[in-house]
């Protein structure tokens, strides 16, 4: 990740801190967006990634900040992870001339391209061969960057998740596919989308991938096979694809929850929040004397001043001038 | 000093704009399944592999929609990649990355990247190519804001607009009808472009306008001749680019002629066809004479027997009776007739397939 001004996960800090401030970043940016969201002026869809931080943070800290990044509709985690810009964020999910994409996006079209994060779009599975081309003009230009997808396990699902990795496969790009895999397609459970009999990551090792399952709720365990990822991908060993069990807390879309509705169970999300990737990983550094609780609490006034700027500043912000609605459908030549 | 002109075939004339634009631009890239093949994509691009390298001239997996989705990746990324197809049917797999994400990428993210892609396709015809090796959608692609279209029909616009396509920073769908890789025009050497955008005056005429789309513009023109003879004078314009469409030349030669008669290589419902005439009824209304008609093609899939394709293509008879019609002139009986060992699924004499 980028440690900016505006970015107050610094780089210098050792890598238990720098995951947990990133998770805790990131939950305290989705939080507020949550309370935020019934006043009704974030008025685009939202897709909340509370419960799925670790894969962000580990996977974003075993990157160069030149490094690039892609996503799908739930991206802010991504984009915040990589070091995407956050008042820009907020101020895009308002609709503001300020966000991003200066209000032609929303929550759903994420970019940041200072900070390596190259485009989030909700056509699920659609930036995965988008991310494998940028890693192929890498590779055709003999750059060193490594590019990551990130996708959600329903994606594999989808024609192009498996092109692009045979794709990357038959030119061994430097890809890494990072599939957090929280068991949901919006409603739809695994059961009625893939066969119990084969997991998510031997699909990509079918295509002759180096493959690896972890605990997507712990940290420190997505950073090391991210690392061995990135490594591998960089030094020109092809792509690898990697399988982070997580579990998605709040609604599909939008900012409450839905365990009511009936396609999961209360028990089965209970389960899961008592695997908080924040929680834990907090436990774990208490118990190994690595918890600095004075740097963690000043930390997280930092953030919420960060925060309460940010959506201020969105607040404030101008809407784009109806004058400028056909502005970029094309790029000047 | 004006480049040297010579005459080349317009596959000829597609294999030196690409001969071109990958010497003058590193960043230049030809992707396609079949394009450094033996057979070289119609000729269109015989040799190239040999002459550019097989990093910049490359075979790809039989995967349409995701290597659009790659070929987009690859044109944010420092590259210019041309996507080739050997039939539009097949660029129809990849509906997604090109008009849901390349189109849209420029406008959605707010202007900060740009989309030099092209996805080039040819549309079949004739010698049963049937229903799934000739649909001629390049309407659906002209539906589209984000995306540039266009559909040469000289050897000199071939390569020219090619290597405007190849050089616009934005996505260019580039469409070409396989009834005109054979055909031969003067073209200029070395290095130029025709702009995307400006129609072309094929044959001026006072007393129709005959607007008209790839293929179908060399069928206007020998519609035109056979009017000539009959003392009606036609005027006959080339299209060439669907969006951006070029709205002045039409709109000047309805208000010269008074009448319109538009040739489409495709359907007529919500088609280009129809495009053209709701242009000069919103703008050149008081200027029409006569109701503008539409040549197209019939309202079912393309057959693939000689004899019901026969029945299917429009041709430069049926241009000339929609002329007589918008001239309330009678219909000729022999406007539609075949001449003896006429073989219309061919493009000309010398073809004997396979496709």
């Amino acid at each position: 990740m980028l440690a900016t001004a505006e970015n107050p996960v610094a780089a210098s800090a050792g890598i238990s801190a720098r995951l947990l401030e990133s998770m805790v970043r990131i939950r305290m940016v989705e939080e507020a967006i949550a309370a935020h969201y019934p006043e009704q002026q974030m008025r685009c869809p939202v897709h909340l990634s509370i419960g799925q931080e670790a894969a962000s943070a580990g996977v974003c800290a075993a990157l160069r900040p030149d490094d690039l990044a892609m996503s799908g509709h739930r991206s802010h985690a991504h984009y915040l992870g990589k070091g995407g810009d956050l008042p820009a964020m907020i101020a895009e999910i308002y609709g503001k001339a300020t966000g991003c994409c200066q209000g032609r996006g929303g929550s759903m079209h994420l970019v940041d391209l200072k900070a390596g994060f190259v485009g989030a779009v909700p056509i699920v599975a659609s930036t995965i061969p988008i991310a494998t081309g940028l890693a192929f003009a890498d590779r055709q230009l003999k750059r060193d960057r490594v590019t990551v997808a990130f996708l959600g396990e329903a994606a594999t699902e989808e024609g192009v998740f498996h092109e692009s990795v045979n794709f990357a496969s038959l030119h061994q790009l430097p890809i890494v596919f990072v599939c957090e895999n929280n068991l949901y397609s919006v409603y739809s459970p695994m059961s009625v989308r893939q066969p119990a009999h084969r997991e998510v990551w031997q699909l990509a090792a079918g295509h002759g991938v180096v493959s690896h399952q972890g605990d997507g709720n712990d940290p420190l365990a997505v950073y090391a096979l991210a690392r061995a990822a990135a490594a591998h991908a960089r030094s020109g060993q092809g792509p690898v694809f990697l399988e982070l069990k997580t579990y998605r807390w709040r609604e599909h879309c939008g900012a409450g929850f839905d365990n009511h509705i009936g396609y999961r169970t209360e028990a089965e999300y209970l389960a899961w929040r008592e695997r908080d990737p924040i929680k834990n990983f907090e436990r774990r550094l208490k118990a190994s004397g690595e918890f600095d609780v004075l740097r963690h609490e000043q930390f997280k006034a930092r953030v919420e001043t960060e925060i309460s700027d940010a959506f201020a500043a969105a607040q404030r912000a101008p809407f784009p001038a109806g004058a400028s609605l056909m502005n970029h459908v094309y790029a000047a030549s | 000093m004006k480049p040297a002109s010579r005459e080349l075939t317009y596959a000829a004339a597609i294999r030196e704009g690409f001969a071109v634009a990958l010497e003058r631009d590193p960043r230049v890239l030809l992707m396609g399944l079949g394009v450094p093949d033996p057979k070289g994509f119609f000729g269109t691009t015989t040799d190239l592999q040999k002459q550019f390298g097989a990093d910049r001239v490359m075979d790809m997996p039989c995967a349409e929609n995701g290597m659009s989705g790659v070929m987009l990746g690859a044109a944010l990324n420092g590259l210019r990649p041309v996507l080739n197809h050997q039939r539009l049917d097949f660029a129809m797999l990849s509906m997604d990355p090109i008009c849901t994400q390349a189109a849209k990428w420029s406008y959605m993210f707010g202007g900060t990247m740009k989309m030099p892609v092209v996805f080039r396709m040819i549309l079949g015809r004739g010698w049963g190519q049937g229903p799934q090796h000739s649909q001629c959608l390049h309407s659906w692609f002209a539906h589209i804001p984000g995306l540039k279209v266009v559909m040469p029909t000289t050897p000199h616009d071939a390569k020219g607009l090619l290597i405007a396509a190849i050089e616009d920073d934005n996505p260019v769908v580039f469409i070409e009808h396989r009834w005109l890789h054979h055909i031969k025009g003067e073209v200029p050497a070395g290095h130029y472009t025709v702009p995307i955008g400006p129609a072309r005056l094929a044959r001026a005429g006072s007393d129709v306008t005959i607007v008209a789309f790839s293929y179908m513009v060399l069928e206007a023109l020998e519609a035109a001749e056979k009017l000539a003879e009959h003392g009606i004078d036609a005027e006959v314009i080339d299209v060439r680019s669907l969006r951006p469409l070029d709205q002045s030349l039409l709109l000047a030669s309805v208000a010269k002629t008074g009448r319109l008669v538009v040739a489409d290589t495709g359907h007529s419902t919500a088609g280009m066809a129809a495009e053209i005439i709701a242009i000069a009824s919103e703008s050149a209304f008081g200027s029409l004479k006569a109701a503008p008609r539409r040549v197209c093609f019939p309202e079912c899939p393309t057959p693939t027997s000689p004899t019901l394709s026969a029945e299917f293509y429009p041709r430069a008879g049926h241009i000339v009776a929609a002329v007589r019609t918008t001239l309330q002139r009678p219909p000729h009986d022999d406007d539609l007739l075949v001449p003896a060992g006429a073989e219309l699924d061919k493009p000309n004499p010398a073809f004997t397939g396979p496709f």
